[in-house]
């Protein structure tokens, strides 16, 4: 973090820098943001938000059949039972689940929506145009892309968030794992395998982790 | 509105770009600007769907060269000057005064205490508890209409035309196509659709493949009662769409 608090301060203005400057400066002089209110909602997003939440939440559904299935029929009530509050793109939450038949991707074709509350704000690729476009007409090329080869016996559902709801993946509990903690158990599961774009690997994939760390 | 932005199907767009270790954001003015939009949106000065029509309307070679952010930049500045909060004049203005080193604005403000917990500021959209009849239920079969407005709409190209499925019906949710223009509150039902991968892509595309798409039901007519309509006069029969219709106060 502090590294890029540091190059932001040598970075020549650039155009939208400045503009975002001129932007805030507005709003502030008239009484529409509070600064103190945006340093908040950064701090949020930057520091307290992300992939662990939704990580913590794969791993109790796998320890916990009942909340499983809790979790598969109202997300947003089984999430509050962990204490993790919804929030703006998570009001509407809802995990699929993948099982040995059939595989789940997420993806929003026409922005980036994205289930925030747990799993913080969307990497670029996932907003990139080349994941936008072909996730829906080729997953297998994108999984592919990702390193993921499904048997081509699964049956694959792209989720495209067109309107208010918001889609986690429930990945497969990888074998080996029986004897795992809780804890353990959602150290292993990765941002990439609650879009679907990857599958949760014991033991873990330590290149895999290493590219998507954040 | 048939834009750049609707990408899916698209070819061309090359590699996933994807980067190790990435930062939540990746310039300080991303995270500034990503802040001022959350906290716009809770003052209700635009909702999000006039927020998304405006990133549509940015112009196709401009939306494509632009980052994420500078998307949102471009599309909340054409928003503020949408809704008389400032002039293209004032924001000028006050670039050349940033540009001047000027802080006059956000480094320099006094700080007060957000009242609001970050976790809860946001473009929020309940789903409405009101009653508006259904048109269909799970199991029905659907086709998606050929709607081709210049307006906001949330039903991608690569679905218009296209036969699908009703697996759920999410209850009654504002429609997004007048609500980003102007902020009519048009309540209608949502429904998870789901379309076979060969139903949008062609017959050579393989099987065990689906798109789940959530429609909005004016965005649906029935697959039976389009047959029946076309067998019986060779005309598409209109049905209209069942929606519970209230104003939304100017702010």
């Amino acid at each position: 973090m502090s590294d890029h608090d540091h190059r932001d301060h040598n970075e020549p203005e650039s155009g939208p820098a400045l503009r975002v400057k001129a932007i805030e400066s507005l709003l502030v002089e008239k009484g529409l943001v509070d600064p103190a209110a945006l340093d908040a909602i950064v701090d949020h997003y930057e520091n307290k938000v992300g992939p662990r939440i939704g990580a913590r939440v794969v791993a109790r559904a796998w320890i916990d059949p009942r909340f499983r299935r809790r979790l598969l029929a109202d997300a947003v009530a089984a999430i509050a039972e962990l204490g993790i509050p919804s929030g703006p793109e998570g009001e509407h939450l809802m995990v699929v689940e993948n099982t040995p038949e059939v595989h789940n991707l997420i993806v929003c074709t026409l922005c980036s929506c994205y289930p925030w509350p747990v799993l913080g704000l969307p990497p670029t690729w996932y907003k990139s145009f080349a994941y936008r476009s072909r996730a829906v007409s080729d997953p297998r090329g994108v999984l592919r892309e990702f390193g993921v080869e499904l048997d081509p016996g699964v049956e694959i559902r792209v989720w495209d968030s067109s309107a208010e709801l918001r889609y986690m993946v429930l990945p497969l509990r990888p074998a080996g794992t029986e004897k795992l903690s809780e804890g353990e158990l959602a150290g292993l599961v990765t941002r990439d395998a609650m879009i679907g774009t990857a599958v949760v690997k014991y033991p873990p994939d330590t290149a895999a982790r290493a590219a998507e760390r954040d | 509105m048939n834009g750049i932005h609707d990408m899916g199907g698209m070819h061309g767009f090359g590699p996933i770009p994807r980067e190790a270790n990435e930062p939540v954001f990746h310039a300080g003015w991303e995270r500034r600007m990503f802040a001022i939009a959350l906290a716009t949106f809770a003052r209700r000065i635009f909702n999000v769907d006039e927020f998304r029509r405006a990133i549509e309307q940015i112009p196709p070679a401009d939306y494509l060269r632009s980052s994420y952010y500078e998307r949102w930049m471009r599309a909340f500045i054409a928003l503020l000057q949408e809704k008389n909060i400032a002039s293209a004049e004032e924001i000028e203005s006050a670039s050349r005064q940033a540009l001047g080193g000027g802080a006059a604005g956000p480094l320099s403000a006094p700080r007060t205490t957000a009242a609001t917990p970050p976790a809860a500021i946001g473009a929020a959209r309940p789903r409405a508890h009101r009653r508006v009849p259904a048109r269909f239920k799970p199991g029905d079969r659907v086709i998606a209409r050929n709607l081709n407005s210049e307006h906001h709409t949330r039903l991608p190209r690569y679905a218009r035309g296209r036969r699908g499925v009703i697996r759920r019906d999410w209850g009654v949710f504002i429609l997004p196509d007048s609500h980003a223009h102007g902020g009519a509150i048009d309540l209608c039902h949502c429904y998870s659709v789901e379309f076979d991968s060969r139903e949008l892509w062609g017959d050579e595309h393989p099987a065990g493949e689906s798109v789940l798409l959530d429609l909005w039901e004016p965005y649906l007519e029935s697959a039976a009662a389009k047959r029946g309509a076309a067998s019986a006069s060779g005309k598409r029969r209109t049905t209209k769409p069942a929606v519970g219709r209230r104003r939304l106060a100017k702010p």
